[in-house]
């Protein structure tokens, strides 16, 4: 059992676990879009294991009505149809909390799940022992009781046996994928959330075949109708609420996806790997597109032999004039790395949409980490300019993503725009995209070139040359990975070298000169503590900011999106007015922190970090930063909450 | 105006050894694209990394001297975007056959519309003669330090295996047959591959212009040199899948790589497999994007005075709470 630092007004953490493969997605689904159609702000993530069938998988959804932007210490309610949700998250129910959980699993002992990591299992039982408790599922819902959490059991396998006899359908008796639609239902029931909710959201989630979603309405409103009538009433009560105008519900990788779809990007080219892939099939899903006033356009979206010509085929795209694109996580980034260098000496706009998971190496492959930072800054043959961008939500992804191919295009470089798992497996509700915030700048690139004496890499005054494509009549040029001289061909001359350093190098100042200020930092508030971030940490940091000022604390945020080049000189003015400077990352050694130290020869006076895989939650951040204020915080504090 | 051989030279300085086999290959290319008389603009030379990377910049089209081993990839991207290039991708042996063998493999499953030449001198030439992955066991060139130690690489069994539809072989010595060849890869309807035998002078001292020619294999009537080279035109094979029925398919893929493991006293050039029953990959992209061919990526219009033309508002009512 855990205590909350702090209790919005209504604030509602739900979670279901399942071994992989049961459905747990799909059940949170249905939660989701039940209460975001009450008019509840949601925000859901996806917890899962390197596994394809049975390792442990949760989804939790929290629940608010006001504006919410991650997830929060503790779950009001659990519902489990295997013992090791119960065993893996039973002691995180808050104390008034509830578990819903499947009866027949209360003999089953520890030992008996196969799934466990061995670590876990020894820690699991070290506290059931201490606290006198038998190793079952019987005994750490003993404690979850004592501990003020009410528990629901009802078995779900005679569920099944009720429905199958009530339909007549003996199929249905051994249907034990359906324990997820019969698990949320319970749940609603016992929440007392309109039944009519329930019925709509689970038509829609399984709209592809009607008799399955006949199937789980059915079982839906049998297992809403038990708990009405056969769990104990609960005090909660959730009002409807007015549904603000516009708002979506969506997975945290639509954001990318749909960006590039306005933006124009009209290939993708990309090698399977989590969490980056899910943006890919959202792309090739929605191939054909719908085009004003013209013929139906389309986005290429392939799959290639690996991440090497994944990158090669979207520069050979961009060459044809064509915005182009790859998507990928860590270990495809670093096998892109020449290719990277190819596209930075021949300037060739190009777009890697970087998803981040936990390194080294293949490390913790499908948990979060923002431990690639300084690598998409770093990784490269040579000296070469490239632009690094990061977006902290999904809203602001969907924007980012059209300015980035604007910057590809404007200033000729490969860009890499930095996400991560925790975006990618959340689920959000979220302002409506609005298209019409959208522009399209494609610099120098030409249309027609009149003359025949044109020239790829001409020199300049702002040392961006006019560029051609491939077909372009008059528009022949060469590129090569060799330095080059104007035309593109090979030149080792000292001085032609010169030339075309800085040429390309000098970019890097052209690019925090044009860049508006408020692309490059966003500052979200003003104080004497001021926090500095990257990428998503931008939720749980607004959201502590918020319980803080509850409080009376003002604590100041600024949010680095523009990385690469650093933009030191403004993030200097940012911070002038502020006495303590709080880098928060979610990583080991504070990479963002390591940029603050080289360019403004300042350390941040604290780090907060947390590098499990698991994401940050505004709870523990709240925790921290009252450390901080409160003057009893290490400089470098490590967090950890999360199962 | 009719374009000349001329017209598709730059006027780059050619730093190939003298004797060097890449010449042959630059000429024929240049007298391929004057025949076809492609327009220059509408013709893309993508090559790799070595000596042979450097043909890109002899030729006056559109040219993409890429990365060791990835020109295939750079290429294949260029070519889906804008199907209306005429691509042709060079490379050498290591190149296409060491460091970028998957993506050989890969481009083969694909089958899109373009052309393959690799340079294929057994040895690494501008890292000074190491052994290539076409060098045959035991082998020992002049810069090897002891004799090679691996099997090498059939070029054409190997195409033919990752589903090439279309593998030949030329001489650099024979720009006639090679023009030719070069002419039926390009003109051919799906992934077309020209592995050239292309003697380097300076570091395979086996298999030499002297080698091919037989030099040492003087007959004892004629008392002339009997060349190892001979043409599969000149026989009776027929390279070309005529129906689309396995036995037959079978048939002229295994003949064509039993041909190509003939070697040292009898070497045959030529087209050993052309089959353009299988559909090219642009034509498998129509099969789910119907207007792919008239309207690729490449030319579709994505803004109006900088806003975009893109609806994304009936995918966002869909996520519509």
């Amino acid at each position: 059992m855990q205590q909350r630092g702090h209790e919005m007004v209504t604030d509602f953490t739900w979670m279901i676990g399942g071994p992989q493969g049961s459905g747990v997605e799909t059940a949170a689904n249905i939660f989701s879009q039940v209460f975001s159609k009450m008019g509840y702000q949601i925000f859901g993530k996806r917890e899962y294991y390197s596994n394809i069938k049975g390792e442990h998988s949760y989804f939790a959804v929290r629940v608010s009505e006001k504006q919410i932007r991650s997830s929060i210490k503790g779950t009001n309610m659990l519902i489990a149809f295997d013992a090791e949700t119960i065993f893996r998250h039973a002691d995180d129910v808050l104390e008034n909390g509830i578990i819903i959980y499947d009866s027949t699993l209360e003999n089953v002992k520890v030992s008996d799940v196969i799934t466990f990591d061995n670590d876990f299992k020894e820690r699991l039982g070290n506290l059931l022992k201490s606290k006198n408790k038998e190793d079952t599922v019987k005994g750490i819902l003993e404690l979850a009781s004592e501990n003020g959490t009410s528990i629901h059991s009802v078995s779900f396998r005679s569920l099944l046996a009720e429905l199958s006899e009530k339909l007549e359908n003996p199929r249905i008796k051994n249907m034990s994928r359906m324990f997820n639609v019969l698990g949320v239902s319970l749940s609603l029931g016992l929440l007392m959330i309109p039944s009519e909710k329930l019925t709509e959201s689970v038509n829609s989630i399984f709209s592809k075949k009607k008799s399955i979603a006949e199937m789980n309405v059915s079982a839906a409103n049998f297992a809403y109708n038990y708990a009405t009538a056969k769990f104990e009433n609960i005090e909660l009560k959730f009002e409807e609420k007015e549904i603000e105008e516009n708002t979506l519900l969506l997975q945290g990788y639509y954001g990318t996806a749909l960006g590039k779809i306005i933006a124009g990007c009209r290939f993708q080219s990309y090698y399977p790997i989590t969490p980056a892939t899910d943006e890919s099939n959202f792309l090739e899903t929605n191939e054909i597109l719908e085009i004003n006033e013209d013929r139906p356009g389309s986005t290429l979206v392939i799959q290639t032999e690996d991440e090497i010509s994944a990158i090669g085929m979207a520069i050979g795209s961009s060459l044809t004039g064509v915005r182009s694109a790859t998507c990928t996580s860590g270990p495809g980034f670093v096998l892109m790395i020449e290719c990277l260098s190819w596209a930075g000496i021949n300037e060739v706009p190009v777009v890697i949409t970087f998803y981040q998971r936990s390194g080294p190496s293949t490390g913790l492959p499908t948990r979060h980490g923002q431990d690639d930072l300084l690598c998409a800054i770093n990784s490269g043959v040579g000296e070469f300019p490239r632009i690094v961008y990061a977006s902290g939500n999904v809203l602001d992804s969907f924007y980012d993503t059209t300015q980035v191919f604007n910057y590809a295009d404007v200033f000729q470089v490969p860009v890499i725009h930095m996400m991560d798992k925790f975006i990618a497996s959340s689920v959000t509700t979220c302002q409506r995209f609005d298209e019409t915030k959208v522009n399209i700048d494609r610099g120098k690139l030409l249309d027609e070139i009149s003359s025949d004496n044109y020239r790829r890499f001409e020199h300049t005054i702002d040392g961006l040359s006019p560029r051609s494509k491939l077909g372009l009549e008059n528009g022949i040029f060469w590129n090569t990975g060799d330095e080059s001289d104007i035309q593109g061909h090979i030149s080792e001359d000292p001085v032609n070298r010169i030339q075309m350093m800085d040429k390309r190098q000098s970019r890097l100042d052209y690019i925090l000169e044009k860049i508006p200020e408020s692309e490059q930092i966003i500052k979200h508030s003003e104080g004497d503590f001021c926090i500095v971030s990257w990428g998503s940490t931008q939720g749980p940091v607004l959201d502590a900011i918020e319980m803080l000022k509850n409080e009376g604390i003002s604590i100041g945020f600024v949010e680095v999106k523009l990385l690469q080049p650093f933009p030191k000189e403004l993030l200097k003015k940012l911070f002038s007015n502020s006495k303590t400077i709080i880098d928060i990352e979610a990583n080991y050694t504070g990479q963002l922190g390591s940029l603050i130290r080289q360019n403004l020869e300042k350390d941040p006076d604290y780090y907060i970090l947390k590098f499990t895989g698991r994401p940050m939650t505004c709870t523990e951040l709240y925790d921290t930063l009252k450390k901080i204020v409160n003057g009893t915080a290490e400089k470098r504090e490590v967090l950890t909450y999360g199962a | 105006m009719a374009l000349k051989i001329g017209d598709y030279k730059t006027d780059v300085h050619n730093d190939w050894c003298p004797g060097c086999g890449d010449f042959g290959i630059v000429n024929s290319i240049q007298m391929a694209l004057a025949e076809m008389e492609i327009p220059r603009h509408q013709t893309a030379i993508f090559s790799g990394i070595g000596c042979s990377g450097k043909t890109s910049h002899f030729i006056n089209v559109f040219g993409v001297h890429t990365l060791h081993g990835r020109v295939l990839t750079f290429a294949q991207g260029a070519k889906i975007s804008n199907p209306n290039l005429k691509i042709i991708a060079v490379g050498g042996d290591g190149d296409g056959l060491g460091i970028g063998a998957g993506h050989f493999v890969a481009a083969g499953r694909r089958n899109v519309d373009m052309t393959y030449i690799i340079f294929d001198n057994a040895v690494y030439g501008l890292t000074k003669g190491q052994a290539s992955p076409t060098l045959k066991l035991g082998e020992k060139t002049k810069s090897l330090p002891t004799p090679n130690t691996n099997y090498n690489v059939n070029p054409i069994g190997l195409a033919i295996a990752s589903g090439f539809t279309f593998a030949a072989r030329g001489y650099s010595y024979d720009i006639r047959q090679l023009k030719d060849l070069i002419i039926a890869a390009v003109n051919h309807k799906g992934l077309a591959f020209v592995d050239v035998l292309q003697p380097c002078p300076t570091y395979n001292d086996i298999n030499t212009k002297d080698w091919f020619s037989g030099v040492d294999r003087i007959d004892e009537t004629t008392k002339k040199a009997m060349p190892r080279i001979y043409k599969l035109e000149d026989t009776d094979y027929d390279p070309v899948v005529h129906y689309s029925d396995e036995t037959e398919l079978n048939q002229k893929k295994t003949q064509a790589i039993v041909r190509s493991l003939e070697w040292d006293t009898k070497i045959p050039t030529g087209i050993f497999y052309k089959n353009e029953l299988i559909t090219p990959y642009t034509r498998r992209l129509t099969d789910k994007i119907p207007n792919y061919i008239e309207n690729p990526s490449a030319l579709q219009n994505i803004s109006k005075n900088n806003v975009p033309i893109t609806k994304i508002d009936q995918i966002l009512d869909s996520y519509k709470v």
